[in-house]
């Protein structure tokens, strides 16, 4: 455990941490571009130089390891010129692009020229051009070269996390220009996070460009929904300036690190599965009869509802069946479970969400699509498609008078159980759910529900981590998040429920439900907490 | 602490004491205008002296006063050699404008050197404050506050609107509705 000074600081760290690792852990800032977390150590930037005692030149911190005794001076007069220098050298074929370029905002270039560079330009030669500019390199990714500092962070993702191997370095000197090998595409399933690691705006995001300025957008910590892993993310949405985006409100997600799931990545099913937010929303409650979609408030649409509901419950409580889905919240699914469960007495409870066979692999993309199977298991909601089929059979027979979905689409989930005309001979069937689809288009009563980027709530991820996802924007239309149409329900039929919040919902869960047991969302905290 | 100045009333003298000498001096004042554009509209009318203004009022619309050359006047966006706006969609003005007055929708530029273009560039005049910010924040001279236009009227607050081709082309003067 060797124990060294940095800046007059003293701190012991791990044999083997580096320089910039231990400044890091002392809350001193060491401007770096090439080195990244997550991969190896290239060192080719030269940006975070430092001065140890006793050795000859100027060190790289990261890749200097700490010994004992060491000495290091970070903010001397020589470290500060030497940055400048070496900024200067980085932008000496930079294009002064930042007028059309994404990354202006968030660009380290930018960044550290403000911080630490702010010299006059002395170049009074012509900038060596690369090769096109914005030249898409595969689906997500855009390639500016020019843009290009070469700190080979690209070419080190794909070499050691995705192990795909597309980017390369070509040429020499200062003609050499990063790229995708000959006859290769950047379309391997993290694609999305090139965009992401690299510091400038060489590889810029396709779906995002020009849609909006980065400084426009307000950030919210959430949890993906795509997938049981849970990856940790921020929404980053657009609200005030409705001109861009062409009406979307979402304008990209990002990952958010978290060394316990996600660490920096992820995958590009997630980063890209949030148009749903902005698009095919149903945006008011609605009553189908013969065919034809009625529009009704909220007041009118539960009251209808329930007319017909309440009767049922009182004469024939074995014939209603709900169907939850593992796409709610923890929080929802104990309403949900309370309600229809504790409250009403019925049996036919059940969880629907069948696994279609997603794909796995070993880095973060889990098989099963759904964000809080696990919670719902906890909850003593656990899937069984042989309980379901049995309600859709009992449903076609005719034995089955009420079915309430929440979500799903039951039409794709179970194509041969032929749910479409199943929905129009019961006497009572809601959809409750935030986008259109088969099963919203043949329910009679349709309640819009929020999606996760518009309500509170945790999840529950397949390794029992329980995380929060946060309300990032207003829900678009009339939709409710479905504990407050629960709560609505619960109202209407008589039953005196005292939450104010989700945070209350989950404390009084927290009570009931022995995994949860202790837990409340101060514990949660930003990065979630294992059960 | 703050400070407080007394300040004197100035008081009258002698002179301005005895009233009369002031009010004829007053009177003297307003008379030799009377008599200077008397004479001068009298000669105007005739075809002489028309260099020298008459009365200090301008007649306007038919007479428009001089700006001062930098004046902050109605926008106009600058074009390209090719007749192409200038303008890249960076969206610094549409950030820096204090009143938002200014809406850019961004598209992609067929020429990748160019890379960027704005697909429409909306200026609501009826929100504009005229602090000519846009004009600094511009990296690309692309809008200028110079086209000296500055009778700006309408019916609604909808023809306030100015698009991108009215700003590329400031002679179209913005049609007014005949009724309101």
């Amino acid at each position: 455990m060797p124990t060294l000074k940095i800046d007059e600081k003293e701190i012991t760290v791990e044999k083997g941490t580096t320089i910039i690792r231990a400044a890091e852990k002392l809350g001193i800032s060491i401007p770096y571009y090439c080195w990244h977390p997550g991969l190896s150590i290239a060192g080719n930037c030269r940006m975070c130089l430092v001065e140890v005692e006793k050795m000859p030149k100027p060190q790289i911190s990261c890749h200097i390891q700490c010994q004992d005794g060491m000495v290091v001076h970070t903010q001397t007069e020589t470290v500060k010129k030497l940055r400048q220098h070496v900024l200067e050298f980085l932008l000496v074929n930079h294009p002064l692009d930042c007028p059309v370029c994404d990354q202006a905002g968030e660009c380290w270039l930018q960044d550290y020229y403000m911080k630490h560079g702010l010299y006059e330009s002395r170049l009074d030669e012509n900038k060596v051009k690369k090769s096109a500019k914005a030249v898409p390199i595969g689906p997500t990714i855009m390639l500016d070269s020019e843009r290009c500092i070469l700190c080979s962070r690209c070419v080190r993702f794909s070499d050691e996390i995705t192990k795909t191997g597309e980017f390369g370095i070509f040429n020499r000197g200062d003609h050499s220009e990063i790229g995708i090998y000959p006859d290769r595409e950047l379309n391997n399933k993290y694609s999305g996070n090139e965009a992401d690691i690299c510091p400038v705006g060489a590889l810029t995001d396709r779906d995002f460009r020009f849609k909006c300025r980065v400084w426009y957008l307000k950030k919210t910590d959430s949890v993906c929904p795509g997938c049981a892993r849970g990856c940790n993310i921020t929404i980053e949405a657009n609200l005030e300036r409705p001109q861009h985006g062409s009406g979307e409100r979402v304008m990209r997600l990002k990952p958010r690190f978290n060394d316990d799931v996600n660490d920096w990545w992820m995958c590009d099913a997630g980063r890209y599965g949030y148009k749903f937010i902005d698009h095919d929303r149903i945006m008011e409650p609605a009553y189908r009869k013969d065919g034809q979609l009625k529009t009704l408030d909220w007041n009118e649409a539960v009251a209808g509802f329930l007319t017909i509901f309440r009767a049922m419950t009182a004469q024939s409580k074995e014939k209603i069946a709900v169907l939850l889905s593992p796409q709610m919240t923890n929080e929802e699914l104990y309403l949900a479970k309370r309600l229809f469960v504790a409250e009403l007495g019925i049996k036919k409870v059940l969880l629907v969400g069948t696994n279609p066979d997603g794909d796995q692999d070993e880095l973060l993309i889990r098989s099963d699509k759904h964000p809080n199977r696990k919670g719902a298991e906890y909850l003593g909601l656990i899937e069984e498609k042989s309980s379901v089929i049995k309600v859709l059979n009992e449903a076609e027979k005719g034995d089955l008078k009420a079915l309430l979905v929440f979500g799903q689409d039951l039409v794709s989930l179970y194509p041969d159980q032929k749910v479409d005309h199943l929905l129009q001979q019961l006497s009572l069937s809601a959809f409750i759910g935030s986008n259109h689809n088969f099963t919203s288009e043949q329910a009679q009563w349709i309640f819009p529900a929020a999606t996760y980027a518009e309500k509170d709530g945790t999840c529950t991820n397949f390794e029992g981590r329980v995380q929060r996802i946060q309300k990032a924007l207003p829900p678009l239309g009339e939709p409710k998040p479905e504990s407050e149409i629960l709560m609505l329900l619960a109202e209407r039929l008589g039953f005196h429920w005292p939450y104010q919040s989700q945070e209350e919902i989950f404390n009084e869960l927290s009570r009931s439900a022995p995994q949860f047991k202790g837990l409340t969302y101060q514990k949660i905290g930003k990065e979630g907490i294992k059960v | 602490m703050i400070r407080t100045k007394t300040v004197k009333r100035p008081e009258l003298n002698l002179w301005e004491k005895l009233y009369f000498p002031e009010v004829f001096r007053g009177v003297l004042l307003t008379s030799k205008h009377f008599f200077k554009n008397l004479t001068l509209h009298a000669f105007h009318a005739i075809g002489l002296f028309r260099k020298i203004a008459a009365a200090v009022t301008i007649q306007y619309p038919e007479q428009l006063w001089k700006l001062p050359g930098r004046s902050r006047t109605r926008h106009r966006l600058t074009k390209r050699e090719d007749g192409s706006p200038r303008c890249v969609a960076c969206m610094m003005c549409e950030t820096v404008c204090p009143a938002r007055c200014i809406y850019i929708v961004a598209e992609e530029h067929p020429d990748p050197n160019i890379e960027k273009r704005p697909k429409s560039f909306d200026i609501d005049l009826g929100k504009c404050v005229y602090c000519g910010f846009c004009v600094e924040a511009c990296p690309e001279d692309a809008i200028r506050m110079d086209t000296k236009i500055l009778d700006i009227a309408a019916y609604s607050r909808e023809e306030m609107k100015l698009d991108m081709n009215e700003l590329l082309n400031p002679t179209i003067a913005k049609a007014i509705s005949a009724k309101p």
